[in-house]
Formats: C-alpha cells, structure tokens, sequence
C-alpha cells in the first residue's frame, strides 16, 4: 500500500523539473517559482490524508502551484511590477490542469541553469536545484559544502541571471552546439563527482542517479544529438557497475577484481544498444564505447585490450590530454605487456606529477614488470596525493601486498 | 537590456602593426558599427588614446592624488568601448564576439545597472 507521502515524493521527483520550468517561464522569478512548487507539495502532504488522493496527482500539485504563484504575483508586485505581473497572472489562469499539455519548458531551464556567464560550481548547482529537485541540504552535502554556503551560491546565481540579462531561451542554432556541450559538461561533472568523490567516502550513488536521468533527460529533450546519446550510453554503463566496485567495508573494488555477477545487466544492455546503434566519432560516445568494451566481458581476461587501447588512440586524437594518454598507455599494457605500457607513462611524468592516477598506474605497471622496489616508491607517491579515503585504503593495500 | 562592451587588448601590439594593417581594423570596426547602428543596438562607443595618455586620481582623507597612467601593469588595457541596447545577455555576446579586437584580446560585458 502506498502512502500519501511515497505519492507526493513521487510526484515530485518526476515532475519538478516540468512544473518548475513552465512557472518560471511564466514568472520569469525563480525563487517565486521554486517556493510555489514546493509549497503546493506540502499542501497535498497536509490535505490528502484527510480527502484522499486526487485521480491525477500531478494535475492537482501544479494547479496549487500555480494558485500560489497567482497569489504571490497579487501580493507582492508593486507599481511598475503591476502591469507584468497581470499578464503573468492571466497566463497561469489560462492553463489547464494538464501541465503534460502545455510544452516542455525543460530546455531552456537546463540552458539557463548551464549558461556559461555563471561559475561552473553554481551551474551544478543551480542544475540540481531547479532541473533535478534536489534540496539545498541535499546538494550540499554532494558536494561536502556547508548548507548556508550552496544557498548563498545559489542566490548570487539566480542573481546573474536576473540582473546580467541571461536569457530564459534555447540558444539560437549557431550557439547551440557550443551550449549543448556545456550542458554535457554540467551532466558529466555531476557524474564524476558522484562515481569518484573527491574527498571522504568514495561512491555517492544518488547523485550519480541523478546525472544519469539529466543525461536522460537531454537525450529526450534534443533527440537524436550523437554526443548527448554518447554522454547517456556512457554513463549507464558506468553506473551500471556501482553495485561491485565497493566490498562490504566501502574499499574500492577495481574493474580486474570485481564481482561481474553484480552489474546491473539492464543498464548494461540498454547502454550497449545505445552505442551499437552508431559509430562512434566523439568524445563521450569513444568513452562509452571503451566502457562498452568493459561491460562486454563476461571475465577481465575477456576484455578486448587491443580494441581498448585504439578507441584510446582515437580520443587522444580528437581531444589531446595527459589523462587520455594515461588510459591509453595502462589499455597498451594490457595488451602487449607492462614494459610497453611503462614506455608511454615516461614522457607523461611531467604533466601529471600531481595526478595520484599516474603513480597509481605506474606502480601496478612496476609490480607486473617485477620491479618491485620501485613499484613501492610509486605507491608512496600516489598515497601522498590521494584525497579519498577508499582509494587510500586500496592503496595501503596493494603497496603492503608487494614483494620487494 | 544596456551593456557595456569594454575592449581589451594589448596597445603594443596594436602600435607595432604597419599602416594598411591597422587601415583594416579600423574598416572592420565601421563595418561592425554600422550594422549596428542600422539595427538600433548602437547607443554610442569609442576608441580610448593609448594608456601612456591617462592619468590617475584619487582623493584621501581630503587629500588629491594625481599620478600618472593605470594602476596595475597588465597584458591587456582597455582600449575602447561599445553602449549597446538588446534583448539580453547571449545577444550582447554575440555582438561582443564580432568586436574585430576579440581575435586577439578579450571583451568584458557588462549589463548597465537598472
């Protein structure tokens, strides 16, 4: 049986985002609109109990929503604010109840939230905030920030956009693929800060959950974009590994040892058609196609290495990064031994000597070298970098596990 | 919405070019200050002398001090500016990104306060 508060918790994680964008549209305020929603899901947490939930739930929270907003139009504009606000007033009158009818205004709230002229930390924010529905509360603790210190960013966020003039629109077509891409960066940063934290506890499940419905989310809204469906693939098919890559202790779990009987096989097939559907050219599609050929393998000695190590080539080659070349110098190790890998990792040694990544690499290529001692020395290194606790515990161990 | 373009750019640079080169930027400019002058964006905009020209101000506990030149030594100096009137912020970004000095500096907007 449900309760009436799983219902309303429901309802407001799927239609937020939905009913958030149309009132702020419409308002063209955001806190208005925000405190509207909000407010109209506390009001069917007091009311239902009582008389019971409504036929259609969603139709019943977006017209308190827009009764609120109707109100505090009324109330709260003054002199010059009067004429806009009546015809902001009759345009949430003229609504229906079927918030599905009217279109989705989704978009261009996620193109607003995105919008380059705000610091990247206040458009993760303000994403989560608005398009997701995630709390204040919630999105600090993500991201390991004092509360009244995302609020405040929040606020001087929404601020730009009032008073910078950032528009409530779709960026005109020859914008758009430059604006799209922020927009991914926005989702994928989400991602990565979720999958591997950079401080304390290594895995935040929910807020990679979230990353994978924004990823949705843009897939549904701009259809048929290959490097949105390519952020999307790639990101099922990491998330699709969450449950194996910690052991019962919260210690990381690496992609070699994990219990493949633990994936989640459903995003594994739905993001393996995803990048089987077509060719894979740019950067968040060779990704997912390199976490395909992952996913694939039934035992890690199954894993298509040679095929890893070239898709690598490729996205070295579009976008040049120590980090790629990393990746790609540890898939060549694999492929044709850890004395070819080792010679790759050298020139990089510059770039990325503060990357606990590269001395972590490098000593597991040391160790299969039998190069013990100096396998050792690389792991200090590493330890002395790493700011996440699973990774520092993973760390201890395979430096205490050598045989120098 | 007003906004304020404000050109940054490197002077030196810009002195050391030879004569037809900066015949081009100039033409470049006019073009662009047309366009948007016909449009109805334009609300006014100017070439600054260069920084060795300028002076400094300021008045201290009733005190008036006059030095010479900007403050900080910087790579880039303003060298110009552009009032402009639009819908809001992309458009202004997008006149900003046709500024011809954008090539090689950078432009600031910033919205006039209401």
């Amino acid at each position: 049986m449900t309760t009436v508060a799983e219902v309303v918790d429901q309802a407001y994680r799927d239609d937020t985002g939905r009913a958030v964008a149309t009132l702020i549209r419409v308002t063209r305020d955001f806190d208005l609109a925000e405190e509207a929603w909000q407010e109209a899901c506390e009001q069917a947490l007091r009311t239902w109990p009582q008389r019971g939930v409504p036929r259609d739930p969603t139709a019943w929270l977006f017209t308190a929503a827009r009764n609120r907003a109707i109100d505090r139009l009324r109330r709260e504009r003054v002199g010059r604010e009067k004429t806009a606000a009546a015809l902001q007033i009759a345009e949430l009158e003229a609504m229906g109840d079927d918030m599905h009818e009217i279109p989705d205004d989704r978009l261009r709230l996620l193109f607003t939230c995105c919008h380059p002229s705000l610091a990247l930390d206040a458009r993760v924010a303000l994403t989560l905030r608005t398009v997701a529905g995630l709390t204040t509360r919630e999105i600090a603790r993500a991201f390991l920030v004092p509360e009244p210190t995302l609020g405040q960013r929040l606020t001087r966020a929404k601020r730009k956009i009032r008073d910078a003039g950032i528009p409530y629109a779709v960026p005109p077509r020859e914008a758009l693929p430059d604006r799209l891409d922020g927009v991914r960066a926005v989702v994928y940063l989400v991602f990565n800060e979720g999958y591997e934290a950079t401080e304390g506890e290594l895995i935040r499940t929910d807020l990679c959950a979230e990353a994978v419905r924004l990823a949705r989310l843009l897939d549904h809204l701009i259809p048929d974009e290959p490097e949105s469906r390519g952020l999307l693939a790639l990101l099922l098919l990491q998330h699709a590994r969450r449950s194996a890559r910690t052991d019962a202790d919260g210690d990381l779990v690496t992609l070699e040892d994990q219990d493949r009987s633990r994936w989640d096989h459903e995003l594994i097939d739905e993001g393996l058609a995803l990048v089987d559907a077509s060719p894979a050219e740019g950067p968040y599609q060779l990704q997912a196609a390199i976490a395909a050929c992952h996913d694939r393998a039934p035992r890690p000695e199954d894993t298509d290495w040679p095929g890893i190590a070239s898709l690598y080539d490729e996205l070295e080659h579009i976008r040049p990064s120590p980090v790629v070349a990393l990746n790609r110098a540890v898939a060549v190790a694999m492929a044709d031994g850890p004395d070819a890998g080792l010679r790759l990792l050298d020139p990089l040694a510059n770039d990325l000597d503060r990357y606990h990544h590269f001395h972590a690499a490098r000593a597991d290529l040391l160790r299969r070298a039998g190069r013990g001692t100096e396998a050792a020395d690389a792991y200090d290194r590493a330890l002395a970098l790493v700011g996440n606790d699973a990774e520092r515990r993973y760390l201890e161990r395979r430096r205490a596990a050598l045989i120098t | 919405m007003k906004y304020l373009l404000m050109i940054y750019s490197d002077e030196h640079a810009f002195e050391a070019m030879s004569e037809d080169e900066r015949h081009e930027v100039y033409a470049a400019y006019d073009e662009l200050m047309k366009d948007l002058a016909a449009n109805g964006h334009m609300l006014g905009g100017d070439e600054l002398a260069p920084t060795s020209t300028a002076t400094t101000v300021q008045v201290r506990a009733g005190e008036r001090l006059v030095t010479d030149g900007p403050f900080a030594e910087t790579k880039e100096q303003l060298g110009g500016y552009f009032l402009i009137d639009v819908d809001d912020l992309d458009a202004a970004i997008d006149i900003a990104a046709r500024i011809p000095s954008v090539q090689s500096g950078s432009i600031e907007v910033r919205p006039i306060a209401e």
